[in-house]
């Protein structure tokens, strides 16, 4: 035997580990409604709503549940399984940060299952924005010495955050309002007649023009949406996965994370030159492409995380589906819509389709690869899902269809 | 009619600070700029932080800075996302780089000055406001001073 490759493949038994050994056998999901539609429900009911029905799509009993990944802080486990009469929980955690861990927590549920934590683990996100619009998340965090520093310059939400970004990214490489206008047209293209999807008018170019700017360079149409709903997703080992209902679909790769450059990033606004107009995922998509057996010229398609335009052009730059700056360009030349290269948020995304804090897209990119999808890509087998742009952590999911 | 970047609402704002932020609030109480240095590196941090990230040290130094600095990128805010903000659009947050800090940006908001004015390069000046507890928050005119 070769020394060199002997080391290769010890590298990648031990690095790769999580490739294709888990699977998503369970899809449940509450209606999307509008911001404070989803009450009288409390939103733990959304979330057991839910997890009721992806256990019931996977065939799996709710109470052989036996563990819970989250992001985002998740929910109380305690309560649920008081709540849904779950037996026996030997896995409950939740990756750090806001939606940037949406994707990862697919994979925080894998490493679950791979470590013998648990064997039937349930993804769950959840939102309900009656009392507190996340679009003015940060004014609920209690002024620490560390956020006085931005929000005593009035940056009250996201918007304002990504703004600075896009603002940036357009001095740099010439992007215009216009490319921000293609992701949201072609993003709304893909709502309209979608049956999960809250938009289902198109949107032309003079609509998106004539909207009134929030926070200049982003108009009403380059925010997402505020959505009250819940998605679960049931993940258990590629093995069981086989004896179950559903056509799996195997966890290929998952990243989350990100570089210390980018830490603090959207606060502190102090990345290098180089990393500030982005996203944040180059680090992540790194990662995720050398735990993976495709390049990414292998994704047939991606579903983004939607929260801005803006935001979507610069992580199509940090996957590498075009080179940095070229995003507006990328976008422009129709790749993106359904009939080109790379369609990306076929459900609508977050723009269009509803907010639920990025388990949309796992939804959706499930769909895709189970080939049950509204808008079907044509022989779909390996799927690209992003969670954020945030601060640390960010996280992405590639997601493929068994055999 | 030329629009003019406004303050923005700080609302229910109150400055937290402690013993590893202080000195930047004190210094703006006095109407000086600065921003944390390394007292054994020299590296400049902001916000500032407990540790150097690129030595470990907690060594601290507080200089002034010359005040000036560059537009880095801005946004301009066009519609109020609290209720009861509307008077304060349209306002500016912006990020700075400042001047004799080593490329180190500030999180700030351009006050006083033509909204068309505001582009990507523009040299600025530092401005100190006072909100009505007596709190102390650096801001940034265009141009490269009060002159
Ligand atoms: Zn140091």
């Amino acid at each position: 035997m070769e020394h060199g490759s002997a080391a290769g493949r010890s590298t990648v038994s031990t690095r790769f580990a999580l490739r294709d050994r888990t699977a998503i056998v369970g899809l449940g999901a509450t209606p999307y409604v509008k911001r404070g539609h989803s009450a009288p429900q409390t939103l733990e009911e959304l979330v057991g709503k839910a997890i009721i029905a992806a256990a019931n799509d996977a065939g799996v009993a709710v109470p052989d549940i036996d563990g819970f990944a989250y992001f985002a802080g998740g929910f109380d486990t305690g309560y649920l399984m008081e709540t849904l009469g779950i037996r026996d929980c030997g896995f409950t955690a939740s990756l750090t940060g806001s939606g940037g861990g949406s994707a990862g927590a697919v994979g925080l549920a894998s490493a679950a299952i791979l470590s013998g934590h648990a064997e039937t683990v349930v993804v769950v996100g959840a939102v309900q924005q009656g009392t507190l619009r996340y679009g003015a998340i940060p004014t609920s965090y209690a002024a620490s010495p560390e956020s006085s520093f931005y929000q005593s310059a009035g940056l009250v939400g996201p918007g304002h955050m990504f703004a600075l970004l896009a603002r940036r990214h357009m001095h740099l490489h010439g992007t215009t309002r216009d490319h921000f206008a293609d992701v949201a047209i072609t993003v709304r293209d893909n709502a309209v007649g979608h049956p999960t999807a809250l938009m289902q008018k198109p949107l032309t170019r003079d609509e998106y023009f004539a909207a009134p700017m929030i926070s200049d360079p982003h108009c009403l149409y380059d925010f997402c949406l505020e959505t009250d709903g819940a998605v679960a997703v049931i993940v258990t080992s590629t093995e069981r996965a086989r004896d179950l209902k559903q056509r799996p679909v195997l966890v290929h790769a998952s990243a989350h994370g990100g570089a210390g450059e980018w830490a603090r990033s959207i606060y502190w606004m102090d990345m290098p030159d180089e990393t500030f107009a982005s996203s944040g995922h180059a680090a992540i998509a790194r990662r995720l492409f050398a735990a993976a057996d495709v390049d990414v010229g292998g994704i047939d398609t991606a579903q983004i995380y939607d929260h801005f335009t803006s935001q979507v052009l610069m992580q199509l730059e940090d996957y590498g589906f075009c080179g940095k700056g070229e995003g507006g360009l990328f976008v422009a030349s129709g790749a993106v819509a359904r009939n080109g290269r790379l369609p990306i948020n076929t459900d609508g995304g977050q723009l269009s389709g509803g907010y639920i804090w990025g388990m949309s897209h796992v939804r959706e990119a499930v769909e895709q690869l189970r080939g049950t999808a509204h808008h079907q890509v044509a022989g779909a087998r390996t799927a690209l899902v992003t969670g954020g742009p945030s601060n640390v952590p960010v996280s992405g999911l590639i997601l493929r269809s068994d055999r | 009619m030329t629009r003019i970047a406004k303050r923005p609402p700080l609302g229910a704002f109150t400055l937290a600070s402690d013993r590893w932020t202080e000195p930047f609030w004190d210094a703006a109480e006095e109407h000086r700029l600065t921003c944390a240095r390394c007292g054994a590196c020299g590296h400049f941090r902001m916000p500032p932080t407990p540790f150097c990230p690129v030595c470990r040290s907690q060594s601290i130094e507080w200089p002034t800075l010359p005040g000036t600095g560059t537009l880095y990128s801005y946004t301009i805010v066009e519609r109020a996302t609290l209720p009861g903000t509307e008077h304060t659009i349209p306002y500016v947050p912006a990020v700075v780089t400042l001047d004799g800090a080593d490329g180190r940006r500030m999180v700030t908001n351009i006050v006083d000055s033509a909204i068309d004015a505001v582009r990507i390069g523009a040299p600025v000046h530092v401005v100190f406001d006072t909100l009505e507890d007596g709190t102390v928050i650096p801001r940034f005119r265009l141009g490269e001073s009060a002159a």
